[in-house]
């Protein structure tokens, strides 16, 4: 029984989590109001097109918003946490947890 | 399928990515120290060498007391303080954030200097005034608010502050 319980928590994980970059993503903006794509980049120190392509996932799962404003006459693409997106990776925190504490 | 490792490898991934993208984890505790130790030092030359030991708020234009200090060499005292200060905290963090592999100047460090800038800034400004303004006896209790002011926005970018990273991940 024990094994489905289990199995029901790998269900549970939510695919658009799989991916470190996403889970980077998440973790940055669960603790940043605002980032713009550059300090992603910096942070999660992968190249303009992966973080695009990962950006543009995280969007459709509509985790994350988008914020447009220029500086000067720059578009200045801004990215941040939806209350769907925190409610998700809350309760991707929530069965990491309990899938490390059920194998110990 | 992944296991427990995997797992406990996210979690030290997403409390580092947490941790790289708010804190400034570059900072120096001698950096700290040393500045002290500067400010320390500029003390002692304005007050015993200068004699710089404003009592009174002056109105007057002429400085109660000017017989006894020139504000010139007190103000080139407080700036020679000022620059080895930062020197030695730039140092200090270039070769902090050089060891852990970040870059000095990132987003974080970024944020929290704009942070500390405004109230710095502000203060900044009307201790100028109040120099233009002969108000000598109100600088240094000045200075002193405004950088309170300026290190207690900055304290949410230290790792000190981790109450809300606690929230995130109630984990043991």
């Amino acid at each position: 029984m024990k094994v489905s319980v289990k199995e029901r928590f790998f269900n549970d994980l939510h695919k658009a989590f799989e991916s470190r970059i996403r889970l980077g993503i998440m973790s940055a903006l669960a603790v940043n109001d605002l980032l713009d794509f550059n300090s992603l980049k910096e942070y999660l120190r992968v190249t303009d097109g992966n973080l695009a392509t990962h950006l543009k996932a995280l969007e459709k799962e509509k985790f994350i918003g988008i914020q447009k404003s220029f500086i000067g006459r720059k578009p200045n693409t801004k990215y941040y946490m939806t209350e769907v997106g925190k409610k998700a990776f809350n309760d991707h925190l929530k069965i990491l947890e309990k899938l490390i504490k059920s194998q110990k | 399928m992944k296991n427990q490792q995997d797992y406990r490898r996210d979690i030290a991934e997403i409390r580092f990515m947490m941790e790289r993208s708010s804190k400034f984890l570059s900072l120096s505790g001698w950096a700290g120290i040393m500045a002290g130790i500067y400010a320390l030092a500029g003390l002692f030359i304005a007050y015993n060498v200068f004699g710089f030991n404003p009592d009174v708020i002056d109105y007057n234009t002429i400085s109660t007391g000017s017989e006894s200090f020139t504000l010139t060499e007190i103000i080139t005292t407080a700036v020679l303080v000022l620059i080895s200060a930062l020197a030695t905290a730039i140092y200090f963090s270039w070769k902090k954030a050089k060891n852990i592999g970040e870059k000095i100047w990132n987003a974080t460090s970024r944020q929290m200097l704009t942070q500390m800038a405004v109230p710095l800034v502000t203060g900044g400004i009307l201790i100028i005034v109040l120099i233009l303004k002969n108000l000598v006896g109100l600088i240094a209790p000045l200075t002193l608010i405004f950088y309170g002011l300026a290190l207690f926005n900055a304290a949410r970018f230290t790792i000190l502050e981790v109450k809300f990273l606690w929230e995130w991940y109630r984990l043991d």
